[in-house]
């Protein structure tokens, strides 16, 4: 029993490996939000005037929901309020001149994503993985750009996007998450510096797994990138997102949107792995993570599918979901969230049924260790178009210890009678049966509890790419290390 | 290998072992019997290290040192190996993935290298024929919908890989008919061998007239009540354990 409640104690103290700060010049506006801000990131960008219009109406639209003190309140969480005016809403590392190759990028920030495990110099880069570095409000890089300009694919970063391909920016940008959608919708919008753009043309398999890495390092700042994903008629990508942040005592901003677009035959399959820092064992510092991720799928038979490992973020909100226009598409959604100490998690998903013949899957798998609080909340709707639409759920929870929550919010909205939903949930304890048999193996405390654990997650993790499950799983193990035998 | 001497054992405020004896060698086999209740599983899990059983008094010693206060994990690394009543679930963790885990983790102990998944792979192809197990079965879930004698087979399929020194068996008959018992019976015939030992715990005779005991001891009310040959098996299978008199008697009797 004491070995047990050592390790939940230890799971709930374990370090954060990434929150080491570089030492780059930097160029920074000054905090606080007002025109001006929004004018001076729109400029730094070089930016048309249709963005600096888009960008400004969506900063009025979030002005009469901050006066209107119209802030999400229905979340699972509790936070003090964040002062907007305290953020520093662009920081960049300071370019000498414009890069002609990555040769020219501040060793020290190449180091940086070195030490994070991304090599972004061409002798060392990942295999079959292209890569785009987003440190703090700029892209730094984005690798094997020339490699997927064979196949008509663009990857490169949002801010190249709007100078480079202005048509397909303009016509995709906030037509999934329109900046009336919630409060952080509205302030990303207003203020988003940047992020990944990708389109893959009709009837393109992108060959490899294309990467951003988003890293905050500056004090002070928030981070909110923008990431715009278009897979056209035919076609299928494979993305996966990675995140991380210094250890500070104070509490940072993350306020991201994403945005997926398929049509016809389309597929897209993103993957999260969120490591955010999560704030000390006390609850002290750590990022605030109010996402907005939302996918379409346009054309039919067309497929969306996200994967999430979450065990970052002093608190985290987000909700991916899929509006399933197209007739016979698909949504899915996987998600592992693991909180520890006083992390929170609200994190679930929304199935929109408006297509017929619509099939969605959702397998949500929480974890809680030491005071946290852990959260599903999800939605499915079917829409009286949607005949045949078909969804399963499945939400777990796994607690470790016995001063952690698990919470459970399903919501169904169906109005249509063809629909077929099923639902499961369960919420256990890793139990002292099954970490005795594991023992008797001869498997220590601390092995039995990553097994058991990676077990429970295995259905999520399964759907992965192959070299990012086994990142997850080394995420959770060491979310899980420095127990005694 | 193993010397039990006026063990006593508890759950909560009950005790449940009120005073053991036991000299196990290598080489042999001893059955323990005994009526339902009477402390065998107890016996059986407390050896092994089962954290839900405290021991209050008498001493356990494996190969000269005393088993109390070692952690489970270490008691299986030094060569215990209990083959499980119920054996517990372990959802999502295949059954191969985790017999490699522990095999693994006993290797480390002694400092020898650890399988990779092929070298594990070509060891269990091999061991699977112990107990007649289809190999598809180590792909699934660890006892997640397994039959009763499925279970049963993969504790004795373990007990092959794990090569134990000491293996105590906690009614690895329960709930089998009769092909099954004489698969399970078979597997453990094939793993007897003169440097290592077996406890087997039953509630019937069934079982030992395929492995035939060096040794019987009836246990009742957490005391060994009466030790003799294979044939005290057969005198309890006829004549039941009621009259092998009361646990006051137990003293005289065990040796």
């Amino acid at each position: 029993m004491t070995t047990t409640n050592q390790v939940v104690r230890d799971v709930a103290k374990q370090e954060y490996k990434y929150g080491f700060v570089t030492d780059v010049e930097q160029e920074s506006a000054p905090p606080g939000l007002n025109e001006d801000t929004i004018r001076f990131i729109s400029a730094k960008k070089n930016e048309p005037e249709w963005m600096l219009e888009w960008r400004m109406k969506a900063y009025h639209h979030f002005l009469s929901l901050l006066d209107g003190e119209r802030l999400p309140g229905w979340a699972n969480i509790h936070h003090p309020p964040v002062n907007f005016q305290d953020i520093i809403y662009y920081s960049a590392p300071k370019a000498k001149k414009e890069l002609a190759s990555l040769d020219e990028v501040d060793p020290e920030i190449l180091s940086t994503y070195e030490k994070l495990g991304i090599p972004l110099q061409e002798q060392k880069r990942l295999a079959g993985v292209a890569v785009d570095a987003v440190f703090d409000s700029v892209s730094i890089a984005t690798t094997f750009k020339e490699e997927l300009a064979k196949h008509g694919i663009i990857f490169c970063s949002m801010s190249e996007a709007v100078q480079e391909h202005p048509d397909l920016v303009r016509k995709y940008i906030g037509s999934v998450v329109p900046h009336t959608d919630n409060f952080y919708a509205a302030l990303n919008a207003a203020v988003f510096s940047d992020g990944s753009f990708c389109y893959i043309p009709k009837g393109v398999r992108c060959p490899m797994e294309l990467t951003t890495y988003f890293r905050i390092n500056s004090e002070g700042s928030g981070q909110f990138e923008r990431t715009l994903i278009i897979a056209d008629e035919g076609s299928y990508v494979s993305y996966l997102e990675g995140c991380s942040a210094p250890m500070r005592d104070e509490n940072q901003l993350h306020a991201a949107v994403v945005e997926l677009i398929t049509l016809d035959n389309a597929e897209i399959k993103y993957s999260t792995i969120q490591n955010w820092y999560p704030g000390d064992d006390e609850g002290k510092g750590g990022i605030y993570n109010f996402v907005t991720k939302r996918g379409i799928c346009q054309g039919r038979n067309s497929k969306i599918s996200w994967t999430q490992v979450e065990t970052g973020s002093a608190i985290t909100w987000k909700y991916p979901s899929v509006i399933l226009r197209g007739d016979d598409s698909i949504g899915e959604f996987y998600s592992v969230a693991l909180t520890k100490a006083y992390q929170q998690a609200d994190t679930g998903t929304k199935m929109i049924h408006l297509g017929k013949n619509t099939r969605s899957t959702i397998i949500a798998k929480g974890i809680s260790a030491g005071h946290a609080q852990n959260t599903y909340r999800g939605l499915v709707r079917v829409m009286p178009r949607a005949t045949n639409a078909w969804n399963f759920t499945q939400c777990d929870s796994l607690l470790l210890g016995d001063q952690c929550g698990a919470h459970t919010t399903p919501y169904v909205e169906v109005r249509n009678n063809s629909a077929h939903l099923e639902h499961e949930a369960f919420t256990s304890k890793v139990s002292e049966d099954q970490l005795f048999y594991c023992n008797q193996r001869g498997i220590s405390i601390e092995d039995a509890h990553s097994l058991i654990i990676n077990g429970f997650c295995k259905e999520v993790f399964k759907q992965l790419p192959l070299e990012f499950a086994v990142e997850a799983t080394r995420l959770l193990e060491m979310n899980l290390e420095g127990t005694v035998g | 290998m193993l010397q039990i001497t006026n063990l006593h054992a508890s759950v909560g405020d009950v005790e449940i072992l009120k005073g053991v004896d036991l000299q196990v060698n290598a080489g042999e086999v001893h059955a323990i019997m005994g009526p339902n209740g009477s402390g065998k599983s107890t016996l059986a899990n407390v050896l092994a290290g089962n954290p839900s059983f405290t021991t209050t008094a008498g001493d356990a010693t494996f190969e000269g040192e005393s088993l109390l206060g070692m952690p489970p994990e270490d008691r299986a690394r030094a060569g215990l190996f209990l083959c499980f009543q119920h054996p517990i679930e372990v959802p999502g963790v295949r059954l191969d993935h985790f017999m490699r885990a522990g095999f693994n983790a006993i290797r480390k102990s002694k400092g020898m290298d650890e399988y990779d998944v092929l070298k594990f792979d070509r060891l269990l192809n091999e061991r699977v024929d112990v107990v007649e197990m289809d190999r598809n079965l180590t792909k699934r879930s660890v006892n997640e919908g397994f039959s009763g004698g499925e279970k049963k087979r993969n504790e004795v399929l373990q007990m092959a890989i794990f090569e134990p020194k000491l293996s105590i068996l906690d009614e690895p008959d329960s709930g089998l008919d009769v092909d099954a018992l004489r698969i399970v019976a078979d597997g453990i015939n094939q793993l007897r061998r003169p440097d290592n030992a077996i406890i087997l715990v039953t509630h019937y005779q069934r079982i030992l007239n395929y492995v035939v005991p060096d040794q019987v001891h009836v246990l009742i009310d957490g005391r060994i009540v009466r030790s003799g040959g294979k044939e005290l098996a057969l005198e309890v299978e006829s004549r039941g354990y009621d009259h092998l008199g009361r646990p006051a008697e137990a003293t005289q009797a065990s040796g």
